[in-house]
């Protein structure tokens, strides 16, 4: 794990605005999410900041943001009023941009940006890149706490958790399990103490989504908890977050400081006499304690195992007492369906899957990034006129969805309309969101085994099937890729891969055969090249066994 | 007065109280569903995935050690499609690590040996993984063979909720997971040891066993502190 500069390095430079009205005439946001911090936008930040005080430039603001969403172009500088991005800045780069700064005049206007950009549409990511994340000030300025303030001074928590359940979110961290029938669940519950959880312990290989979310905007997930905590009665909650965030982890703890010192939490929060604190709790790197109950197990300070349900956390969760545990980007849609309504949210999505979800683009994709799309849209337009298409033209081969638990969806689902219904009828998995692109030059039967060389890696091993079950399915696929597998180990795989996903204790195991599930669906072709024609179609496998002569 | 559930296990009417588990009451009728991380008088874990049984209307299998018995429902516990199941699991326990019957102490006293015989379980079909572990020999009395644990973790139940000592505790995770002593010390330098050889009774195969023993004379069928234990807890409505 490196170490990110965070908050403990100066902080961008604050010019002081001298117009008339105090508003800046141009402004320059520098991305400092970790993508872009991490190619050192935080020394563009500092740079830029000396080069408008050399230069005298007093009607002018530098301001870091969180992430605005072409990772793969980082570090990113946009010019406010006009929406110019400035991509791939080095530090010889800055004049350029105070060049354009000099030249922004309070007439003009944003200028559309392009499909990544145009064809998403920003709900949870509504202030990402538009406001500093340690900033209440600015998350406030943009509408931030207002529906936190109308809930607690209009509403009754029985509104609350109908205005979500009418809305029709689901539960974005992947099963999809409606929010409002969570939360009147956990609200109907027996038990005076309660608990809201987030889970911000985000593991799936290629995804970024909640990380995003807590770097961007913390203060949208905390009034999301919040509003939570006041519809289902609970005073005390926790994020659990990964430790691998450290960025992410340090914007929450501020946020968390801002909001305290605002009374928007602890006691008696924005006047009224609601009491809700919340307290950060780091996972030490376990996969499965993505799992709630391993979650629970975690917090509660014990070995982060997975345990049986029922009972489930919403009846008996943290410490016994019943628990509303959802994720990061569920809660982060919750403040704007306060604000604009349950009508207007559900107005999006398809079908049962309402509203939007945020993706992370990933592998061969030109757009590596972040974007927020309504549920219905269809791969085609996320890879291809968001996503930019394959590097270097390549023809796409399958998109893999859902982590490790998901499956690769070939080029035939293109114009398939993304749904959490429509993502399993074709054997995948909506999953947290992360979407990794393949082509023509990855293997099929090697990701099947990355990703099983990913369970076994993460498997906590109280279950018999998932603990040795995965790893005798890793043994078998590296016969495969090696060449040296026979038809009848092909079928013990499809075999033990049933049987692991019958019997598993918990959604690792019982989800860990399915990248397997799904390759051999699309691509059983390419299984039986390595078994029987001894080679990998991609070139990826190093075939050890001699070729067969014809 | 707590309530009485009537219902079904393969086909045949049994009855008992609300609280009571599948695996409890199909024990008290005489019908043998497997397991091996259950054992009465400790808490269950539903890990070990061998009582696994179908209940009607519900699409998941569900361990009947940790399912509770509601009324009139109809459960499953032997079918040829569970069986294969069991049978694959208890071989993956096989191939997991290192079970030589003729050469264990355990020998013809071993929980594993007699459900592969219950299961006819003839050969193994699936890839060996079978490292090489540690032996520790360190404690006076007793000796770890982690070669034969198959991490039912009863000994650090037993140890936890019976003794109070809980000397026994997990470490590490997937095919690395131990069972460990005092937080990884070799057993013999523990100082929370009380050397009750309770872990030694419950282990259900020749991993925990007294030192001295000869191949096959590690007979374990003695244990019955265990269930009076649990009367005992039960009385002090705990």
């Amino acid at each position: 794990m490196s170490e990110m500069p965070a908050t403990a390095r100066p902080t961008h430079r604050r010019a002081t605005i001298e117009t008339a009205d105090g508003q800046p005439r141009a402004s320059a946001y520098v991305c400092e999410a970790a993508s872009c911090m991490s190619a050192q936008s935080h020394d563009i930040t500092l740079r830029l900041g000396e080069r408008i005080a050399a230069a005298g430039m007093t009607d002018v603001t530098i301001k870091r943001v969180g992430c605005l969403g072409l990772c793969a172009a980082g570090p990113l500088v946009e010019i406010a009023e006009t929406a110019e991005l400035f991509e791939r800045v080095k530090p010889d780069d800055v004049e350029g941009i105070v060049k354009a700064l000099k030249k922004v005049k309070p007439t003009d206007t944003r200028r559309p940006q392009g499909p990544f950009f145009e064809k998403q549409l920003r709900v949870v990511t509504e202030n990402m890149g538009r406001i500093d994340p340690e900033s209440l000030d600015d998350y406030v300025g943009r509408g931030g706490y207002e529906a936190l303030k109308h809930v607690l001074s209009d509403m009754t928590s029985t509104e609350v958790r109908d205005e979500i359940t009418r809305s029709g979110l689901r539960g974005r961290g992947g099963a999809g399990y409606p929010v409002g029938l969570k939360w009147t669940t956990v609200a109907k519950a027996e038990g005076t103490q309660k608990y809201v959880v987030c889970n911000a312990d985000e593991g799936d290989p290629g995804a970024f989504m909640d990380r995003s979310v807590l770097e961007s905007d913390p203060f949208r997930v905390l009034e999301g908890m919040t509003i939570a905590a006041f519809a289902v009665h609970a005073n005390e909650g926790y994020i659990y977050c990964r430790a691998e965030y450290p960025l992410a982890v340090s914007r929450l703890r501020t946020a968390i400081r801002l909001a305290q010192r605002a009374g928007l939490l602890g006691t008696g929060i924005a006047d009224t006499n609601f009491n809700f604190d919340v307290q950060i709790r780091l996972g030490a790197g376990a996969f499965v304690c993505g799992e709630e109950t391993a979650l629970i197990a975690s917090i509660e300070g014990r070995r982060g195992t997975p345990r049986p349900r029922p009972p489930y956390p919403a009846v008996q969760g943290l410490w016994d007492c019943p628990t509303l545990l959802n994720n990061v980007e569920s809660y982060a849609n919750v403040p704007t369906i306060l604000n604009k309504g349950a009508d207007w949210y559900s107005e999006y999505g398809i079908g049962k899957s309402k509203g939007t979800k945020v993706f992370a683009l990933a592998g061969r994709i030109v757009n590596t990034g972040l974007i927020e799309v309504p549920m219905g849209t269809t791969l085609r337009e996320i890879v291809f006129d968001i996503g930019g298409g394959i590097i270097d033209g390549r023809p796409f081969k399958a998109v893999q969805t859902g982590g490790p638990s998901g499956g690769c969806i070939p080029a035939q689902f293109l114009d398939m309309a993304v749904s959490y219904e429509s993502l399993i009828e074709v054997g995948s998995f909506m999953g947290s969101g992360g979407l990794i692109v393949m082509d023509d030059t990855s293997c099929m039967v090697d990701v099947a085994k990355y990703f099983m060389d990913f369970c076994r890696e993460e498997s906590c091993g109280k279950c018999v099937p998932c603990r040795v079950g995965t790893t005798e399915l890793y043994m078998i696929l590296d016969l495969i890729t090696r060449g040296e597998a026979t038809l009848d180990d092909l079928a013990q795989l499809e075999r033990l891969a049933g049987i692991i996903q019958k019997t598993s204790l918990c959604g690792l195991g019982q989800g860990a055969p399915n990248p397997i599930f799904s390759t051999l669906r699309y691509f059983r072709d390419e299984y039986m090249a390595h078994i029987v024609d001894k080679t990998c179609p991609a070139g990826v496998c190093t075939i050890t066994a001699p070729e067969v002569m014809a | 007065m707590s309530t009485v559930f009537t219902f079904r296990i393969d086909g045949k009417d049994v009855a008992g109280s609300e609280g009571q588990t599948v695996m409890e009451v199909a024990e008290e009728n005489g019908i043998d569903i497997p397991g091996l991380c259950h054992l009465e008088g400790i808490h269950d874990r539903g890990a070990c995935r061998l009582c696994m049984v179908e209940i009607a209307g519900s699409p998941k299998l569900t361990a009947a050690c940790v399912t509770k018995i509601t009324e009139g429902m109809d459960v499953t516990a032997h079918s040829e499609r569970l069986q294969e199941y069991r049978r694959t699991v208890t071989e993956m326990l096989f191939v997991e690590r290192n079970h030589v019957c003729a050469v264990c102490v355990a020998n013809d006293h071993c929980e594993l040996q007699d459900l592969a015989a219950d299961l006819e379980l003839t050969h193994f079909d699936l890839p060996r993984i079978s490292p090489k572990l540690d032996i520790d020999a360190s404690h006076r009395l007793f000796a770890i063979d982690h070669n034969r644990c198959i991490l039912c973790l009863r000994c650090v139940r037993v140890c936890d909720e019976i003794e109070g000592a809980h000397t026994w505790d997990v470490m590490h995770r997937g095919l690395e997971t131990r069972v460990q002593t005092d937080m990884g010390i070799p057993w013999g330098e523990s100082t929370t040891c009380t050397s009750c050889g309770k872990c030694v009774q419950v282990c259900p195969t020749g991993a925990l066993f007294e030192k001295g023993r000869a191949v096959a004379s590690g007979s374990k069928h003695q244990r019955p502190f265990l269930p009076w234990l649990k009367i005992v807890e039960e009385e002090r409505g705990r």
